[in-house]
């Protein structure tokens, strides 16, 4: 209950449109509801005229031209009614997706990380127009099929009563079947929902796997797997179907019947004297008129359901909140000088598994500091507990004194740049994407960032220069490009404090040395974290922090640690120096071209 | 996507195929191509036709026994008769029934038919393109032809079921409504036409509009999907009310083209509203004085109003269906495209099944390109023994992926442009099952089903005993962690086994080529993304599992390089050097001068 209140309230903040809508509605059905009552009499007018005579023509003429008025007024207000609930509809859907949208981009890391993307948009897209469908199905339609019934009762009861009475016999009966068949066809349906998810899937997996699907000439068997998937959702349609035309068509035969009924016991009334042809008349065009409301009361059930679902789906997004959030009483933080300090700080991505615990290492600016480990000991997750993607659990994290939690988020991300290993495009130019984090950089700025991050040459090359256009659409970069426009976008924002995640693992002598020169350009004066993958940006490093389950085991520089023969030694033997035997297979002088790479 | 998958750069994808493109309501191709599917639905169709046809006759009669009984009966204080008539609407009002349950469910079988086949004969279609058709396509574009396509025909289906439905009534009225009386029925049909402007004036309107409309929702979602796809850098640049004033500015567009489509498609309303109240104010002027006159009875008055105002709701209906036929048709073309794409790789027709191999591999001057005129290997010979191991080295380019997966016959030689033999026999002249069957690959990318990790180990060899599975898991070091998992081997993987990490990910796609026990192993940098200590370990297990197989190895690390029986060193697609680690040291080429140089980069650093 409290859930569809809370759906009602997205249409009841536009009430205007929602109050136009119901005015226009009621004027549709007052038009509506007359025609029987007219034709009805005019039966008897007629009736009238063949026993006694001398009832005017005009009186008929009339009784037309009134209905043909009602016609006009009825299709005015049928207008109004529609283009009012859309209206009303599109609005809330409007508000909506801004909020959805609004909401999304500022849940944080935690959130995003739990959810799928095609989760998201699934919510975004089917979910928001069963609201929309409800919208304008349910609030604005219901009523006035409700109305409607209210009305026609009333006037049928007014007519007969005992007929009315008994034409509505019938009523609970259908009512009753059709709830129970709507449970079941709720489960059918989500059962159907189910297995066609399970089918794509397979599907999917069958595409995206194509390599081994024919490495392993699995064909056959991939086959047989989606036949006995793609049979079940056959079946299972078939099923959900089945109950729905069932409803369909009891829904129907039970208006039939009544029809039935009212054809007997009215013409019988008839008969007897008890009423006239020309009630009967109206009885049986009332009963016509109901034939909607009966007909769209299953679809309104139905979707009243869907839209429940479906709100229960897109609050669970909404009513997310953030752990990383300003502060009250929140500081804007100004140009930093850039010490970092982590204080005994601790942090677990669930609350059982700590990642990193008690743990503290003093920055001072402008050191570059290198973050060594195997995978899982906390070297991405320390750097991104200074930009805030992740509050601590204990402890905390300063620049410059201040801890990171009295600032405005904004603020303190505006004084680090960060370079992430999954470099993401926008469909937008490379010059949009550059200057992503500052969409008001002028050409010159974005050119001279470029030029630092050693882009520039390869995006004077391209069609269209700077303007050309990247992403899923457009020209796609390799990995090593994708990684140096990551770094002009860091550039151009000239944080004091900088994140580089460097781990792309296999790339071309050519691109490794363009990566190197750009990381060395860039983090000149900043205080700068890296976590490294390569002896080269390791060995140049300030500082090296080995990590081993979330602890510092050794700290120091390439010399000394190598000297030390700990585990820095033991890293370097095991997985840097194979790394730099890697080394031997690229420096081959080939005449490799920069554009994207074979391997 | 294709990138992580094949490491080929994907080019924007051109193949033909568009997006939404609004066609004819009615294409004659698609429908021929459509017959095939139907065909063996045919008795379903012939029950579903019967059942529609007694549907719409009972539904035109229930006005017509509604006048008998006020005419005949009810006028003439015939109450036997009017219970005869009572009970006459009670059997149509049955018949009514079942056959629209009949027809609903027989179409849905039906349907459901077709769509199965139609699904079927999509996937097995796919599987019979080559690597060449993947390369340049993108899986979502297929998913939307098999998923989204098809939906659209089911939907048509359930309209086209109405629509036929609706002309049958439609007819029907028409008829009986002309039988009754022919001067009322004219007058009740002269709108019609005033109709049929209405809607020819309205309809291209309404579907430019409609069109515009889908177009910009289409950019509002694609551009939610970017934001939430990219939030880390959003959040990390502080893009969100930038990102939100450009987002909004797409959003009202998509709501000002909605209200414009909506305004428009509540703009017939008053016509079609009006029309039936014009066709009752003429029917009813006529007609009553018809009565008076006595030239017909009440009730056919009454049933012709029951007539008109049936009379409207189809072609109210059909003008929306209009919109639902015209996507069908346009998803028809577009499966029906997808269906057309000829694979580029099939067995020959004389082509022989492989006897159980040696594994003995070879090249024959073979070159390659991916782009004609661009070849990634060239002029290439090359023999490996039954059970060797060789690495194959060169820098990034020189066309190593190319190489195993021509072995692989993931690609095919084009004749007269060398061969690649196992066994002595040409790859290309043999049935590919057979040969992969015996071959077996683990790829960069660990690849995983959605699947237990049973299903996964035992993949397509579904008959394997578990012991066997387990040796294998065993082999290559799976088997500790897997006993961890909660319900061990029969742990389920959730999205390709995202809840593993990829460094075991790769050891079960490692036990699942020992399960397929193949004669002729590749690895194609198995071991660049994992860990150094599973690394490690895989090394151990390598050393005993390649015993008796031929293994063609692509590696960066020193220490498997040098285990292998020869090294084969490739730059820009040509084999410049194969020997062993000390032969080819010896040798003092390009391995031997790489070697050197390496250390003494080491040196320089001041650690070797």
């Amino acid at each position: 209950m409290r859930l569809l209140v809370r759906i009602l309230r997205f249409p009841w903040n536009h009430k205007r449109r929602l109050l136009a809508a119901y005015l226009f509605t009621a004027g549709a059905t007052a038009a509506y509801v007359f025609l029987p009552e007219l034709f009805g009499n005019t039966v008897d007018l007629v009736k009238d005229r063949i026993e006694a005579g001398g009832v005017a023509d005009s009186t008929i003429l009339g009784i037309c031209l009134l209905i043909l008025a009602l016609g006009i007024v009825r299709g005015i207000f049928s207008f109004g009614q529609m283009y009012m609930g859309e209206s009303l509809g599109q609005h809330v859907v409007y508000d909506l997706r801004n909020r959805f949208y609004d909401h999304v981009q500022h849940l944080g890391f935690g959130f995003h990380d739990s959810q799928h993307t095609g989760n998201l948009m699934s919510k975004a897209i089917t979910d928001v127009e069963a609201i929309r469908m409800f919208v304008n199905l349910v609030v604005v339609r219901t009523p006035y099929f409700m109305v409607l019934f209210v009305v026609v009762v009333f006037l049928m009861m007014r007519i007969d009563w005992q007929l009315g009475l008994l034409s509505l016999a019938l009523l609970p009966v259908a009512m009753t079947v059709a709830s129970l068949i709507r449970m079941r066809m709720r489960n059918a349906w989500l059962e159907a929902q189910e297995k066609f998810a399970v089918l794509n899937t397979t599907l999917q997996e069958n595409l995206t796997g194509a390599r081994v699907v024919k490495a392993f000439a699995s064909s056959d068997y991939e086959e047989e797997k989606f036949r006995v998937h793609n049979q079940a959702v056959a079946d299972d349609m078939y099923k959900a179907m089945k109950l729905h035309a069932f409803n369909g068509s009891f829904v129907l035969f039970i208006f039939l019947l009544t029809l039935g009924i009212v054809l007997l016991f009215g013409g019988l009334g008839v008969i007897d004297g008890r009423m006239t042809l020309g009630e009967f008349t109206k009885f049986v065009l009332y009963l016509q008129i109901l034939a909607q409301p009966f007909r769209m009361a299953g679809m309104i059930v139905n979707n009243l359901a869907r839209a429940m679902s479906a709100a229960t789906r897109i609050f669970e997004v909404l009513d997310a909140k953030s752990p990383v959030k300003d502060r009250p009483n929140a500081v804007e933080m100004q140009h930093a000088r850039g010490d970092v300090r982590f204080e005994k700080v601790s942090f677990g991505y669930r609350r059982d598994t700590p990642v990193l615990s008690d743990f503290s290492l003093d920055v001072p600016a402008g050191r570059i500091v290198a973050l060594l480990g195997a995978p899982g000991s906390g070297k991405s997750t320390l750097a991104s507990l200074i930009p805030r993607f992740y509050d601590v659990t204990k402890g905390s994290v300063t620049i410059d004194g201040v801890d990171v939690r009295d600032v405005t988020l904004e603020s303190l991300r505006r004084n680090i740049g960060v370079v992430q290993q999954d470099v993401f495009l926008f469909t937008d130019t490379i010059a949009a994407n550059i200057a992503y984090g500052r969409p008001d950089a002028s050409m010159d700025e974005i050119v001279r960032a470029a030029k630092i991050a050693q882009l520039h040459e390869h995006d004077v090359s391209l069609p269209d220069g700077y303007e050309t256009v990247l992403g899923e659409r457009g020209v796609s970069l390799s990995g090593g490009q994708r990684q140096r426009l990551s770094i002009a976008r860091a550039v151009l924002l000239d944080p004091p404090i900088l994140v580089l995640d460097d781990s792309t693992s296999s790339v071309d002598a050519r691109t490794e040395n363009e990566i190197r020169k750009a990381m060395a350009s860039v983090m000149e004066g900043r205080t700068t974290f890296i976590i490294a993958h390569r002896l080269s940006t390791v060995h140049s490093a300030d500082t090296i922090v080995v990590l081993e389950d979330g602890q510092i085991v050794e700290r120091g520089n390439h010399a000394e640690l190598v000297e030390h023969g700990g585990l820095y030694r033991e890293i370097y033997d095991l997985q840097l120096r194979p790394q730099e035997e890697v080394l031997m297979e690229f420096d081959v002088p080939a005449k490799a071209s920069a554009g994207s790479t074979q391997s | 996507m294709m990138q992580a998958m094949g490491g080929r750069p994907s080019s924007t994808s051109k193949d033909g195929l568009d997006e939404d493109v609004f066609g004819n309501a009615v294409d004659p191709k698609v429908i021929r191509r459509m017959l095939p599917y139907v065909l063996p639905q045919t008795r379903l169709v012939i029950v579903a036709v019967i059942a529609m046809l007694l549907f719409a006759a009972t539904q035109v009669s229930v006005p017509w026994l509604i006048k008998l009984g006020i005419d005949r009966y009810i006028a003439n204080d015939d109450r036997g008769g009017l219970l005869l008539v009572a009970a006459l609407f009670f059997g149509s009002a049955v018949i009514n029934w079942v056959s629209l349950y009949v027809q609903d469910i027989t179409i849905t079988k039906a349907g459901q038919g077709v769509l199965l086949a139609l699904r079927r004969d999509m996937f097995s279609h796919m599987q019979k393109q080559s690597m060449r058709f993947f390369d340049k396509t993108e899986v979502g574009r297929i998913m939307s032809r098999v998923q989204g396509d098809v939906y659209q025909l089911q939907e048509f289906l359930g309209t086209i079921v109405m629509t036929v439905g609706d002309f049958l009534s439609l007819g029907g009225i028409i008829v009986v409504m002309l039988l009754l009386d022919v001067q009322l029925g004219l007058m009740a049909l002269v709108v019609l036409p005033l109709l049929a402007i209405a809607m020819a004036v309205w309809q291209p309107f309404a579907r430019r509009t409609f069109i515009k409309a889908r177009a910009t929702i289409s950019i509002v979602n694609a551009s939610l999907n970017e934001n939430i796809t990219g939030v880390r850098v959003v959040q990390a640049m502080n893009r969100q009310d930038e990102n939100l004033r450009q987002f909004d500015v797409k959003n009202r567009s998509n709501l000002n083209a909605f209200l414009g489509a909506g305004r428009l498609s509540a703009g017939v309303l008053p016509v079609v509203d009006f029309l039936p109240a014009a066709a009752i104010g003429l029917v009813l002027y006529f007609g009553s004085s018809m009565v008076s006159g006595g030239a017909i009875e009440i009730g056919l008055l009454i049933a012709f109003i029951l007539y008109i105002q049936r009379f409207f709701d189809p072609i109210r209906n059909l003008t929306m269906q209009y919109t639902q036929l015209q996507r069908a048709m346009a998803s028809g073309t577009r499966i029906f495209e997808t269906l057309d794409v000829e694979p580029d790789m099939v067995d020959a027709p004389d082509a022989e099944v492989l006897p159980p191999i040696r594994g003995e591999v070879e090249l024959r001057n073979v070159s390659f390109a991916y782009k004609q005129g661009e070849d990634v290997i060239s002029n290439l010979s090359l023999r490996i023994e039954p059970g060797k191991t060789a690495a194959i080295v060169g820098p990034t380019g020189a066309g190593k992926t190319t190489l195993v997966s021509l072995i692989a016959r993931f690609y095919d030689v084009e004749r007269g442009r060398g061969s690649v033999m196992v066994d002595g026999h040409d790859v290309r002249d043999v049935v590919r099952t057979s040969l992969a069957s015996q071959m077996s690959m683990v790829l960069q990318e660990p690849f995983l089903f959605s699947g237990t990790v049973r299903e996964n180990i035992k993949y397509n060899h579904v008959d394997v005993s578990d012991e066997k599975m387990m040796e294998a898991a065993k082999a290559v070091g799976a088997h500790t962690f897997i006993s961890k998992l909660e319900d061990g081997y029969d742990t389920y993987l959730e999205e390709r086994g995202e809840n593993l990490s990829v460094g075991q990910r790769q050891l079960i796609s490692f036990a699942r080529s020992i399960v397929a026990d193949p004669k002729i192993l590749i690895l194609d940098e198995a071991t660049a993304n994992i860990d150094s200590h599973t690394e490690a370990q895989i090394q151990l297990a390598l050393r005993s599992l390649l015993k008796g197989r031929t293994a063609i190895v692509i590696a960066h690390r020193l220490s498997t390089i040098r285990g292998a029986d020869k090294i084969v060193v490739l730059s820009q697609g040509e084999l410049v050097e194969e020997g062993t680690h000390d032969e080819l040291l010896d040798r003092d080429g390009l391995y031997s001068h790489l070697y050197h140089m390496n250390y003494a980069v080491l040196e320089e650093i001041g650690v070797a």
